[in-house]
């Protein structure tokens, strides 16, 4: 899919989020937000997967570690023809599979997350599976930088360095806003790509709120013997104007006003790139 | 004399004869090779090793990323870490995705006895009891370690296998007699029914010597061995239940929580069943071998047996 019309799949996504969050009145608003380009770009463009292919065992994988970003991984995924978009009329409601976190019950999600710090050993797990049975396939994982205090997170990245586990890519989604306020004052995580480059991995800074970088990193070939590791600097509630970067936006609701003035400007961009 | 065995021994033979078939049984541990009695598997099968250091958090959800590619991972790693520290990646990453994870928590109970309570493991069947889609055993001899394992390398389901460190006394004449199926118990003896002790892995030899001596006082016990803590075979305390009106639980755990809790539970609600429940009372445990701290809380065959001449009186 070339750019533009990645661009676009991404502005729409976004919306669907938008309209799934105020329609259900729960959501993780600014994180799936921070993270749509990504996640629009793994499913379109980067990973070798369909829902055809979902059970193959040598299909690219992707753990949404940061799981509480759900809404926009649902949207992808129904886009994508995983079940169908009606399926998320039930987003959390009574019985519904479609919860607040990701679950392998629901076709295109592998495993189940929501507790932090997960998604990095699962996908060391599937990426030394790769190796021992010598298959080809890519692991894929997406962290939030406020998880990035979670002690097992580490404890999974020294592993991927020493298994040199070149088939996985982490990344960070670096918007740098947590539930309560700034990550570098809650606990301070930084120097991420000095940490994550002592612990073995090939370090790549993108501006992940841009499609070409990030498909073009995404992509790219791991020639290192390394895991890499893309650090995606991100703006939390990207692409409504009055929730960019502001930590009380990480799953709040908007109001009728503001769900409107959402739509009109996620629709303006949406115009903008259909043209 | 009777013959005894090591279960950690015969984990490993079996591991690597599962493994001689299926190259997707792996072993993961933490550091714990040879305190898990793995290193005759590793000489075997070293490409089926899994060292992920001591890291038993990271050493259980690396299992779960490989169960889900396929792979048949063993977690060897002492039981008070593999389930006390490791005990959200257990819930989350084992349970609640359904992986096909084997975890073996090795020196369970009081097993480390003088090295202190960070190693002691007596509350893990309390924790692990209250997950659900996870199956709990604690083999008693050989043979049930043999069966059971025979069992862990086809099954799908999520599991946890406690051990100890001491060897065991062969109480089975073999494997189909020790373990059957999960949620089916053993009648191990049967001398009547003035009362029926109820126990799993390393307490049920002290069950069984518990009721000789009973036998040999004219107190006739049957003795039943649970082989699985979950799922718990309600049919058959039931029948027990409808034999003798009194139960006693012997268990290398805490009071709360473990088989003890479970067969009450169970029982409960027929309200014409006493159940006495034995095993480590709430407070710090005491040093010792693992012989004298059974013998300092009664947990001893002739501590069982005093106690269940008092409880009939």
């Amino acid at each position: 899919m070339d750019i533009q019309a990645l661009q676009l799949k991404a502005a729409q996504m976004r919306l669907a989020t938008w309209q799934m969050i105020y329609r259900a009145k729960t959501g993780h608003t600014g994180s799936d937000l921070s993270c749509a380009d990504i996640v629009t770009a793994l499913y379109n463009d980067v990973m070798q997967q369909t829902p055809a292919t979902f059970t193959n065992p040598n299909r690219d994988r992707y753990v949404q570690s940061k799981g509480h970003a759900v809404e926009i991984l649902y949207n992808v995924l129904a886009d994508a023809g995983y079940f169908p978009q009606a399926d998320l009329l039930t987003y959390s409601q009574f019985n519904s599979p479609y919860i607040g976190h990701p679950t392998n019950h629901i076709n295109g999600i592998e495993m189940n997350t929501g507790s932090l710090g997960h998604g990095l050993g699962l996908s060391v797990g599937m990426a030394l599976a790769a190796k021992l049975d010598q298959r080809d396939y890519r692991v894929f994982t997406l962290m939030g930088d406020g998880e990035q205090a979670e002690g097992s997170v580490w404890e999974a990245a020294m592993a991927a360095g020493n298994y040199h586990l070149d088939n996985l890519t982490a990344i960070i989604d670096h918007n740098r806003l947590q539930i309560s306020g700034p990550t570098e004052s809650v606990m301070n995580s930084e120097p991420l790509a000095e940490k994550y480059a002592a612990f073995g991995f090939d370090v790549q800074e993108i501006d992940g709120n841009d499609m070409n970088q990030i498909v073009t990193v995404l992509t790219a070939e791991n020639n290192t013997n390394k895991p890499r590791l893309i650090l995606a600097d991100t703006i939390k509630g990207k692409g409504i104007s009055f929730a960019e970067n502001q930590a009380s936006w990480h799953h709040r609701v908007p109001t009728a006003d503001e769900y409107q003035q959402g739509i009109d400007e996620l629709q303006t961009v949406i115009g903008g790139l259909s043209k | 004399m009777t013959d005894t065995k090591k279960i950690g021994d015969v984990l490993c033979t079996e591991l690597i004869e599962a493994a001689n078939h299926d190259r997707n049984i792996l072993a993961v541990t933490s550091d714990s090779r040879g305190s898990a009695a793995l290193n005759p598997f590793v000489d075997a099968h070293p490409d089926q090793l899994v060292e992920i250091g001591i890291a038993e958090q990271n050493s259980v959800t690396v299992a779960s990323g490989l169960a889900h590619s396929g792979k048949r991972p063993f977690v060897f790693a002492p039981a008070a870490f593999l389930t006390m520290r490791s005990i959200e990646q257990v819930k989350v990453d084992v349970a609640y995705s359904n992986s096909n994870v084997k975890l073996i928590g090795i020196s369970g109970g009081n097993s480390y006895s003088v090295l202190g309570a960070t190693h002691h493991s007596l509350q893990d069947l309390a924790i692990t009891r209250a997950i659900p889609n996870l199956e709990i055993y604690m083999p008693a001899d050989e043979h049930q370690a043999q069966g059971l394992m025979r069992y862990l390398a086809t099954s799908p389901n999520p599991a946890y296998v406690r051990i100890g460190k001491v060897a065991l006394p062969t109480l089975y004449p073999n494997v189909t007699q020790a373990f059957t199926k999960p949620g089916k118990a053993n009648i191990l003896s049967n001398y009547g029914q003035d009362v029926a002790i109820v126990a799993m892995g390393e307490t049920l030899a002290i069950a069984n010597e518990a009721a000789i001596q009973l036998n040999q006082l004219g107190i006739h016990a049957q003795v039943i061995d649970l082989v699985s803590l979950k799922p718990l075979d309600q049919a058959t305390l039931n029948q027990v239940a409808d034999q003798t009106h009194l139960i006693v639980t012997l268990e290398e755990h805490s009071l709360y929580g473990g088989l003890g809790s479970a067969v009450a539970e169970a029982l409960a609600p027929r309200g014409d069943t006493k159940v006495h429940i034995i095993g480590f009372p709430d407070e710090p445990v005491i040093a010792g071998t693992q012989a004298e701290v059974f013998n300092y809380y009664g947990m001893d065959a002739t501590s069982v047996t005093e106690k269940i001449k008092h409880w009939l009186r």
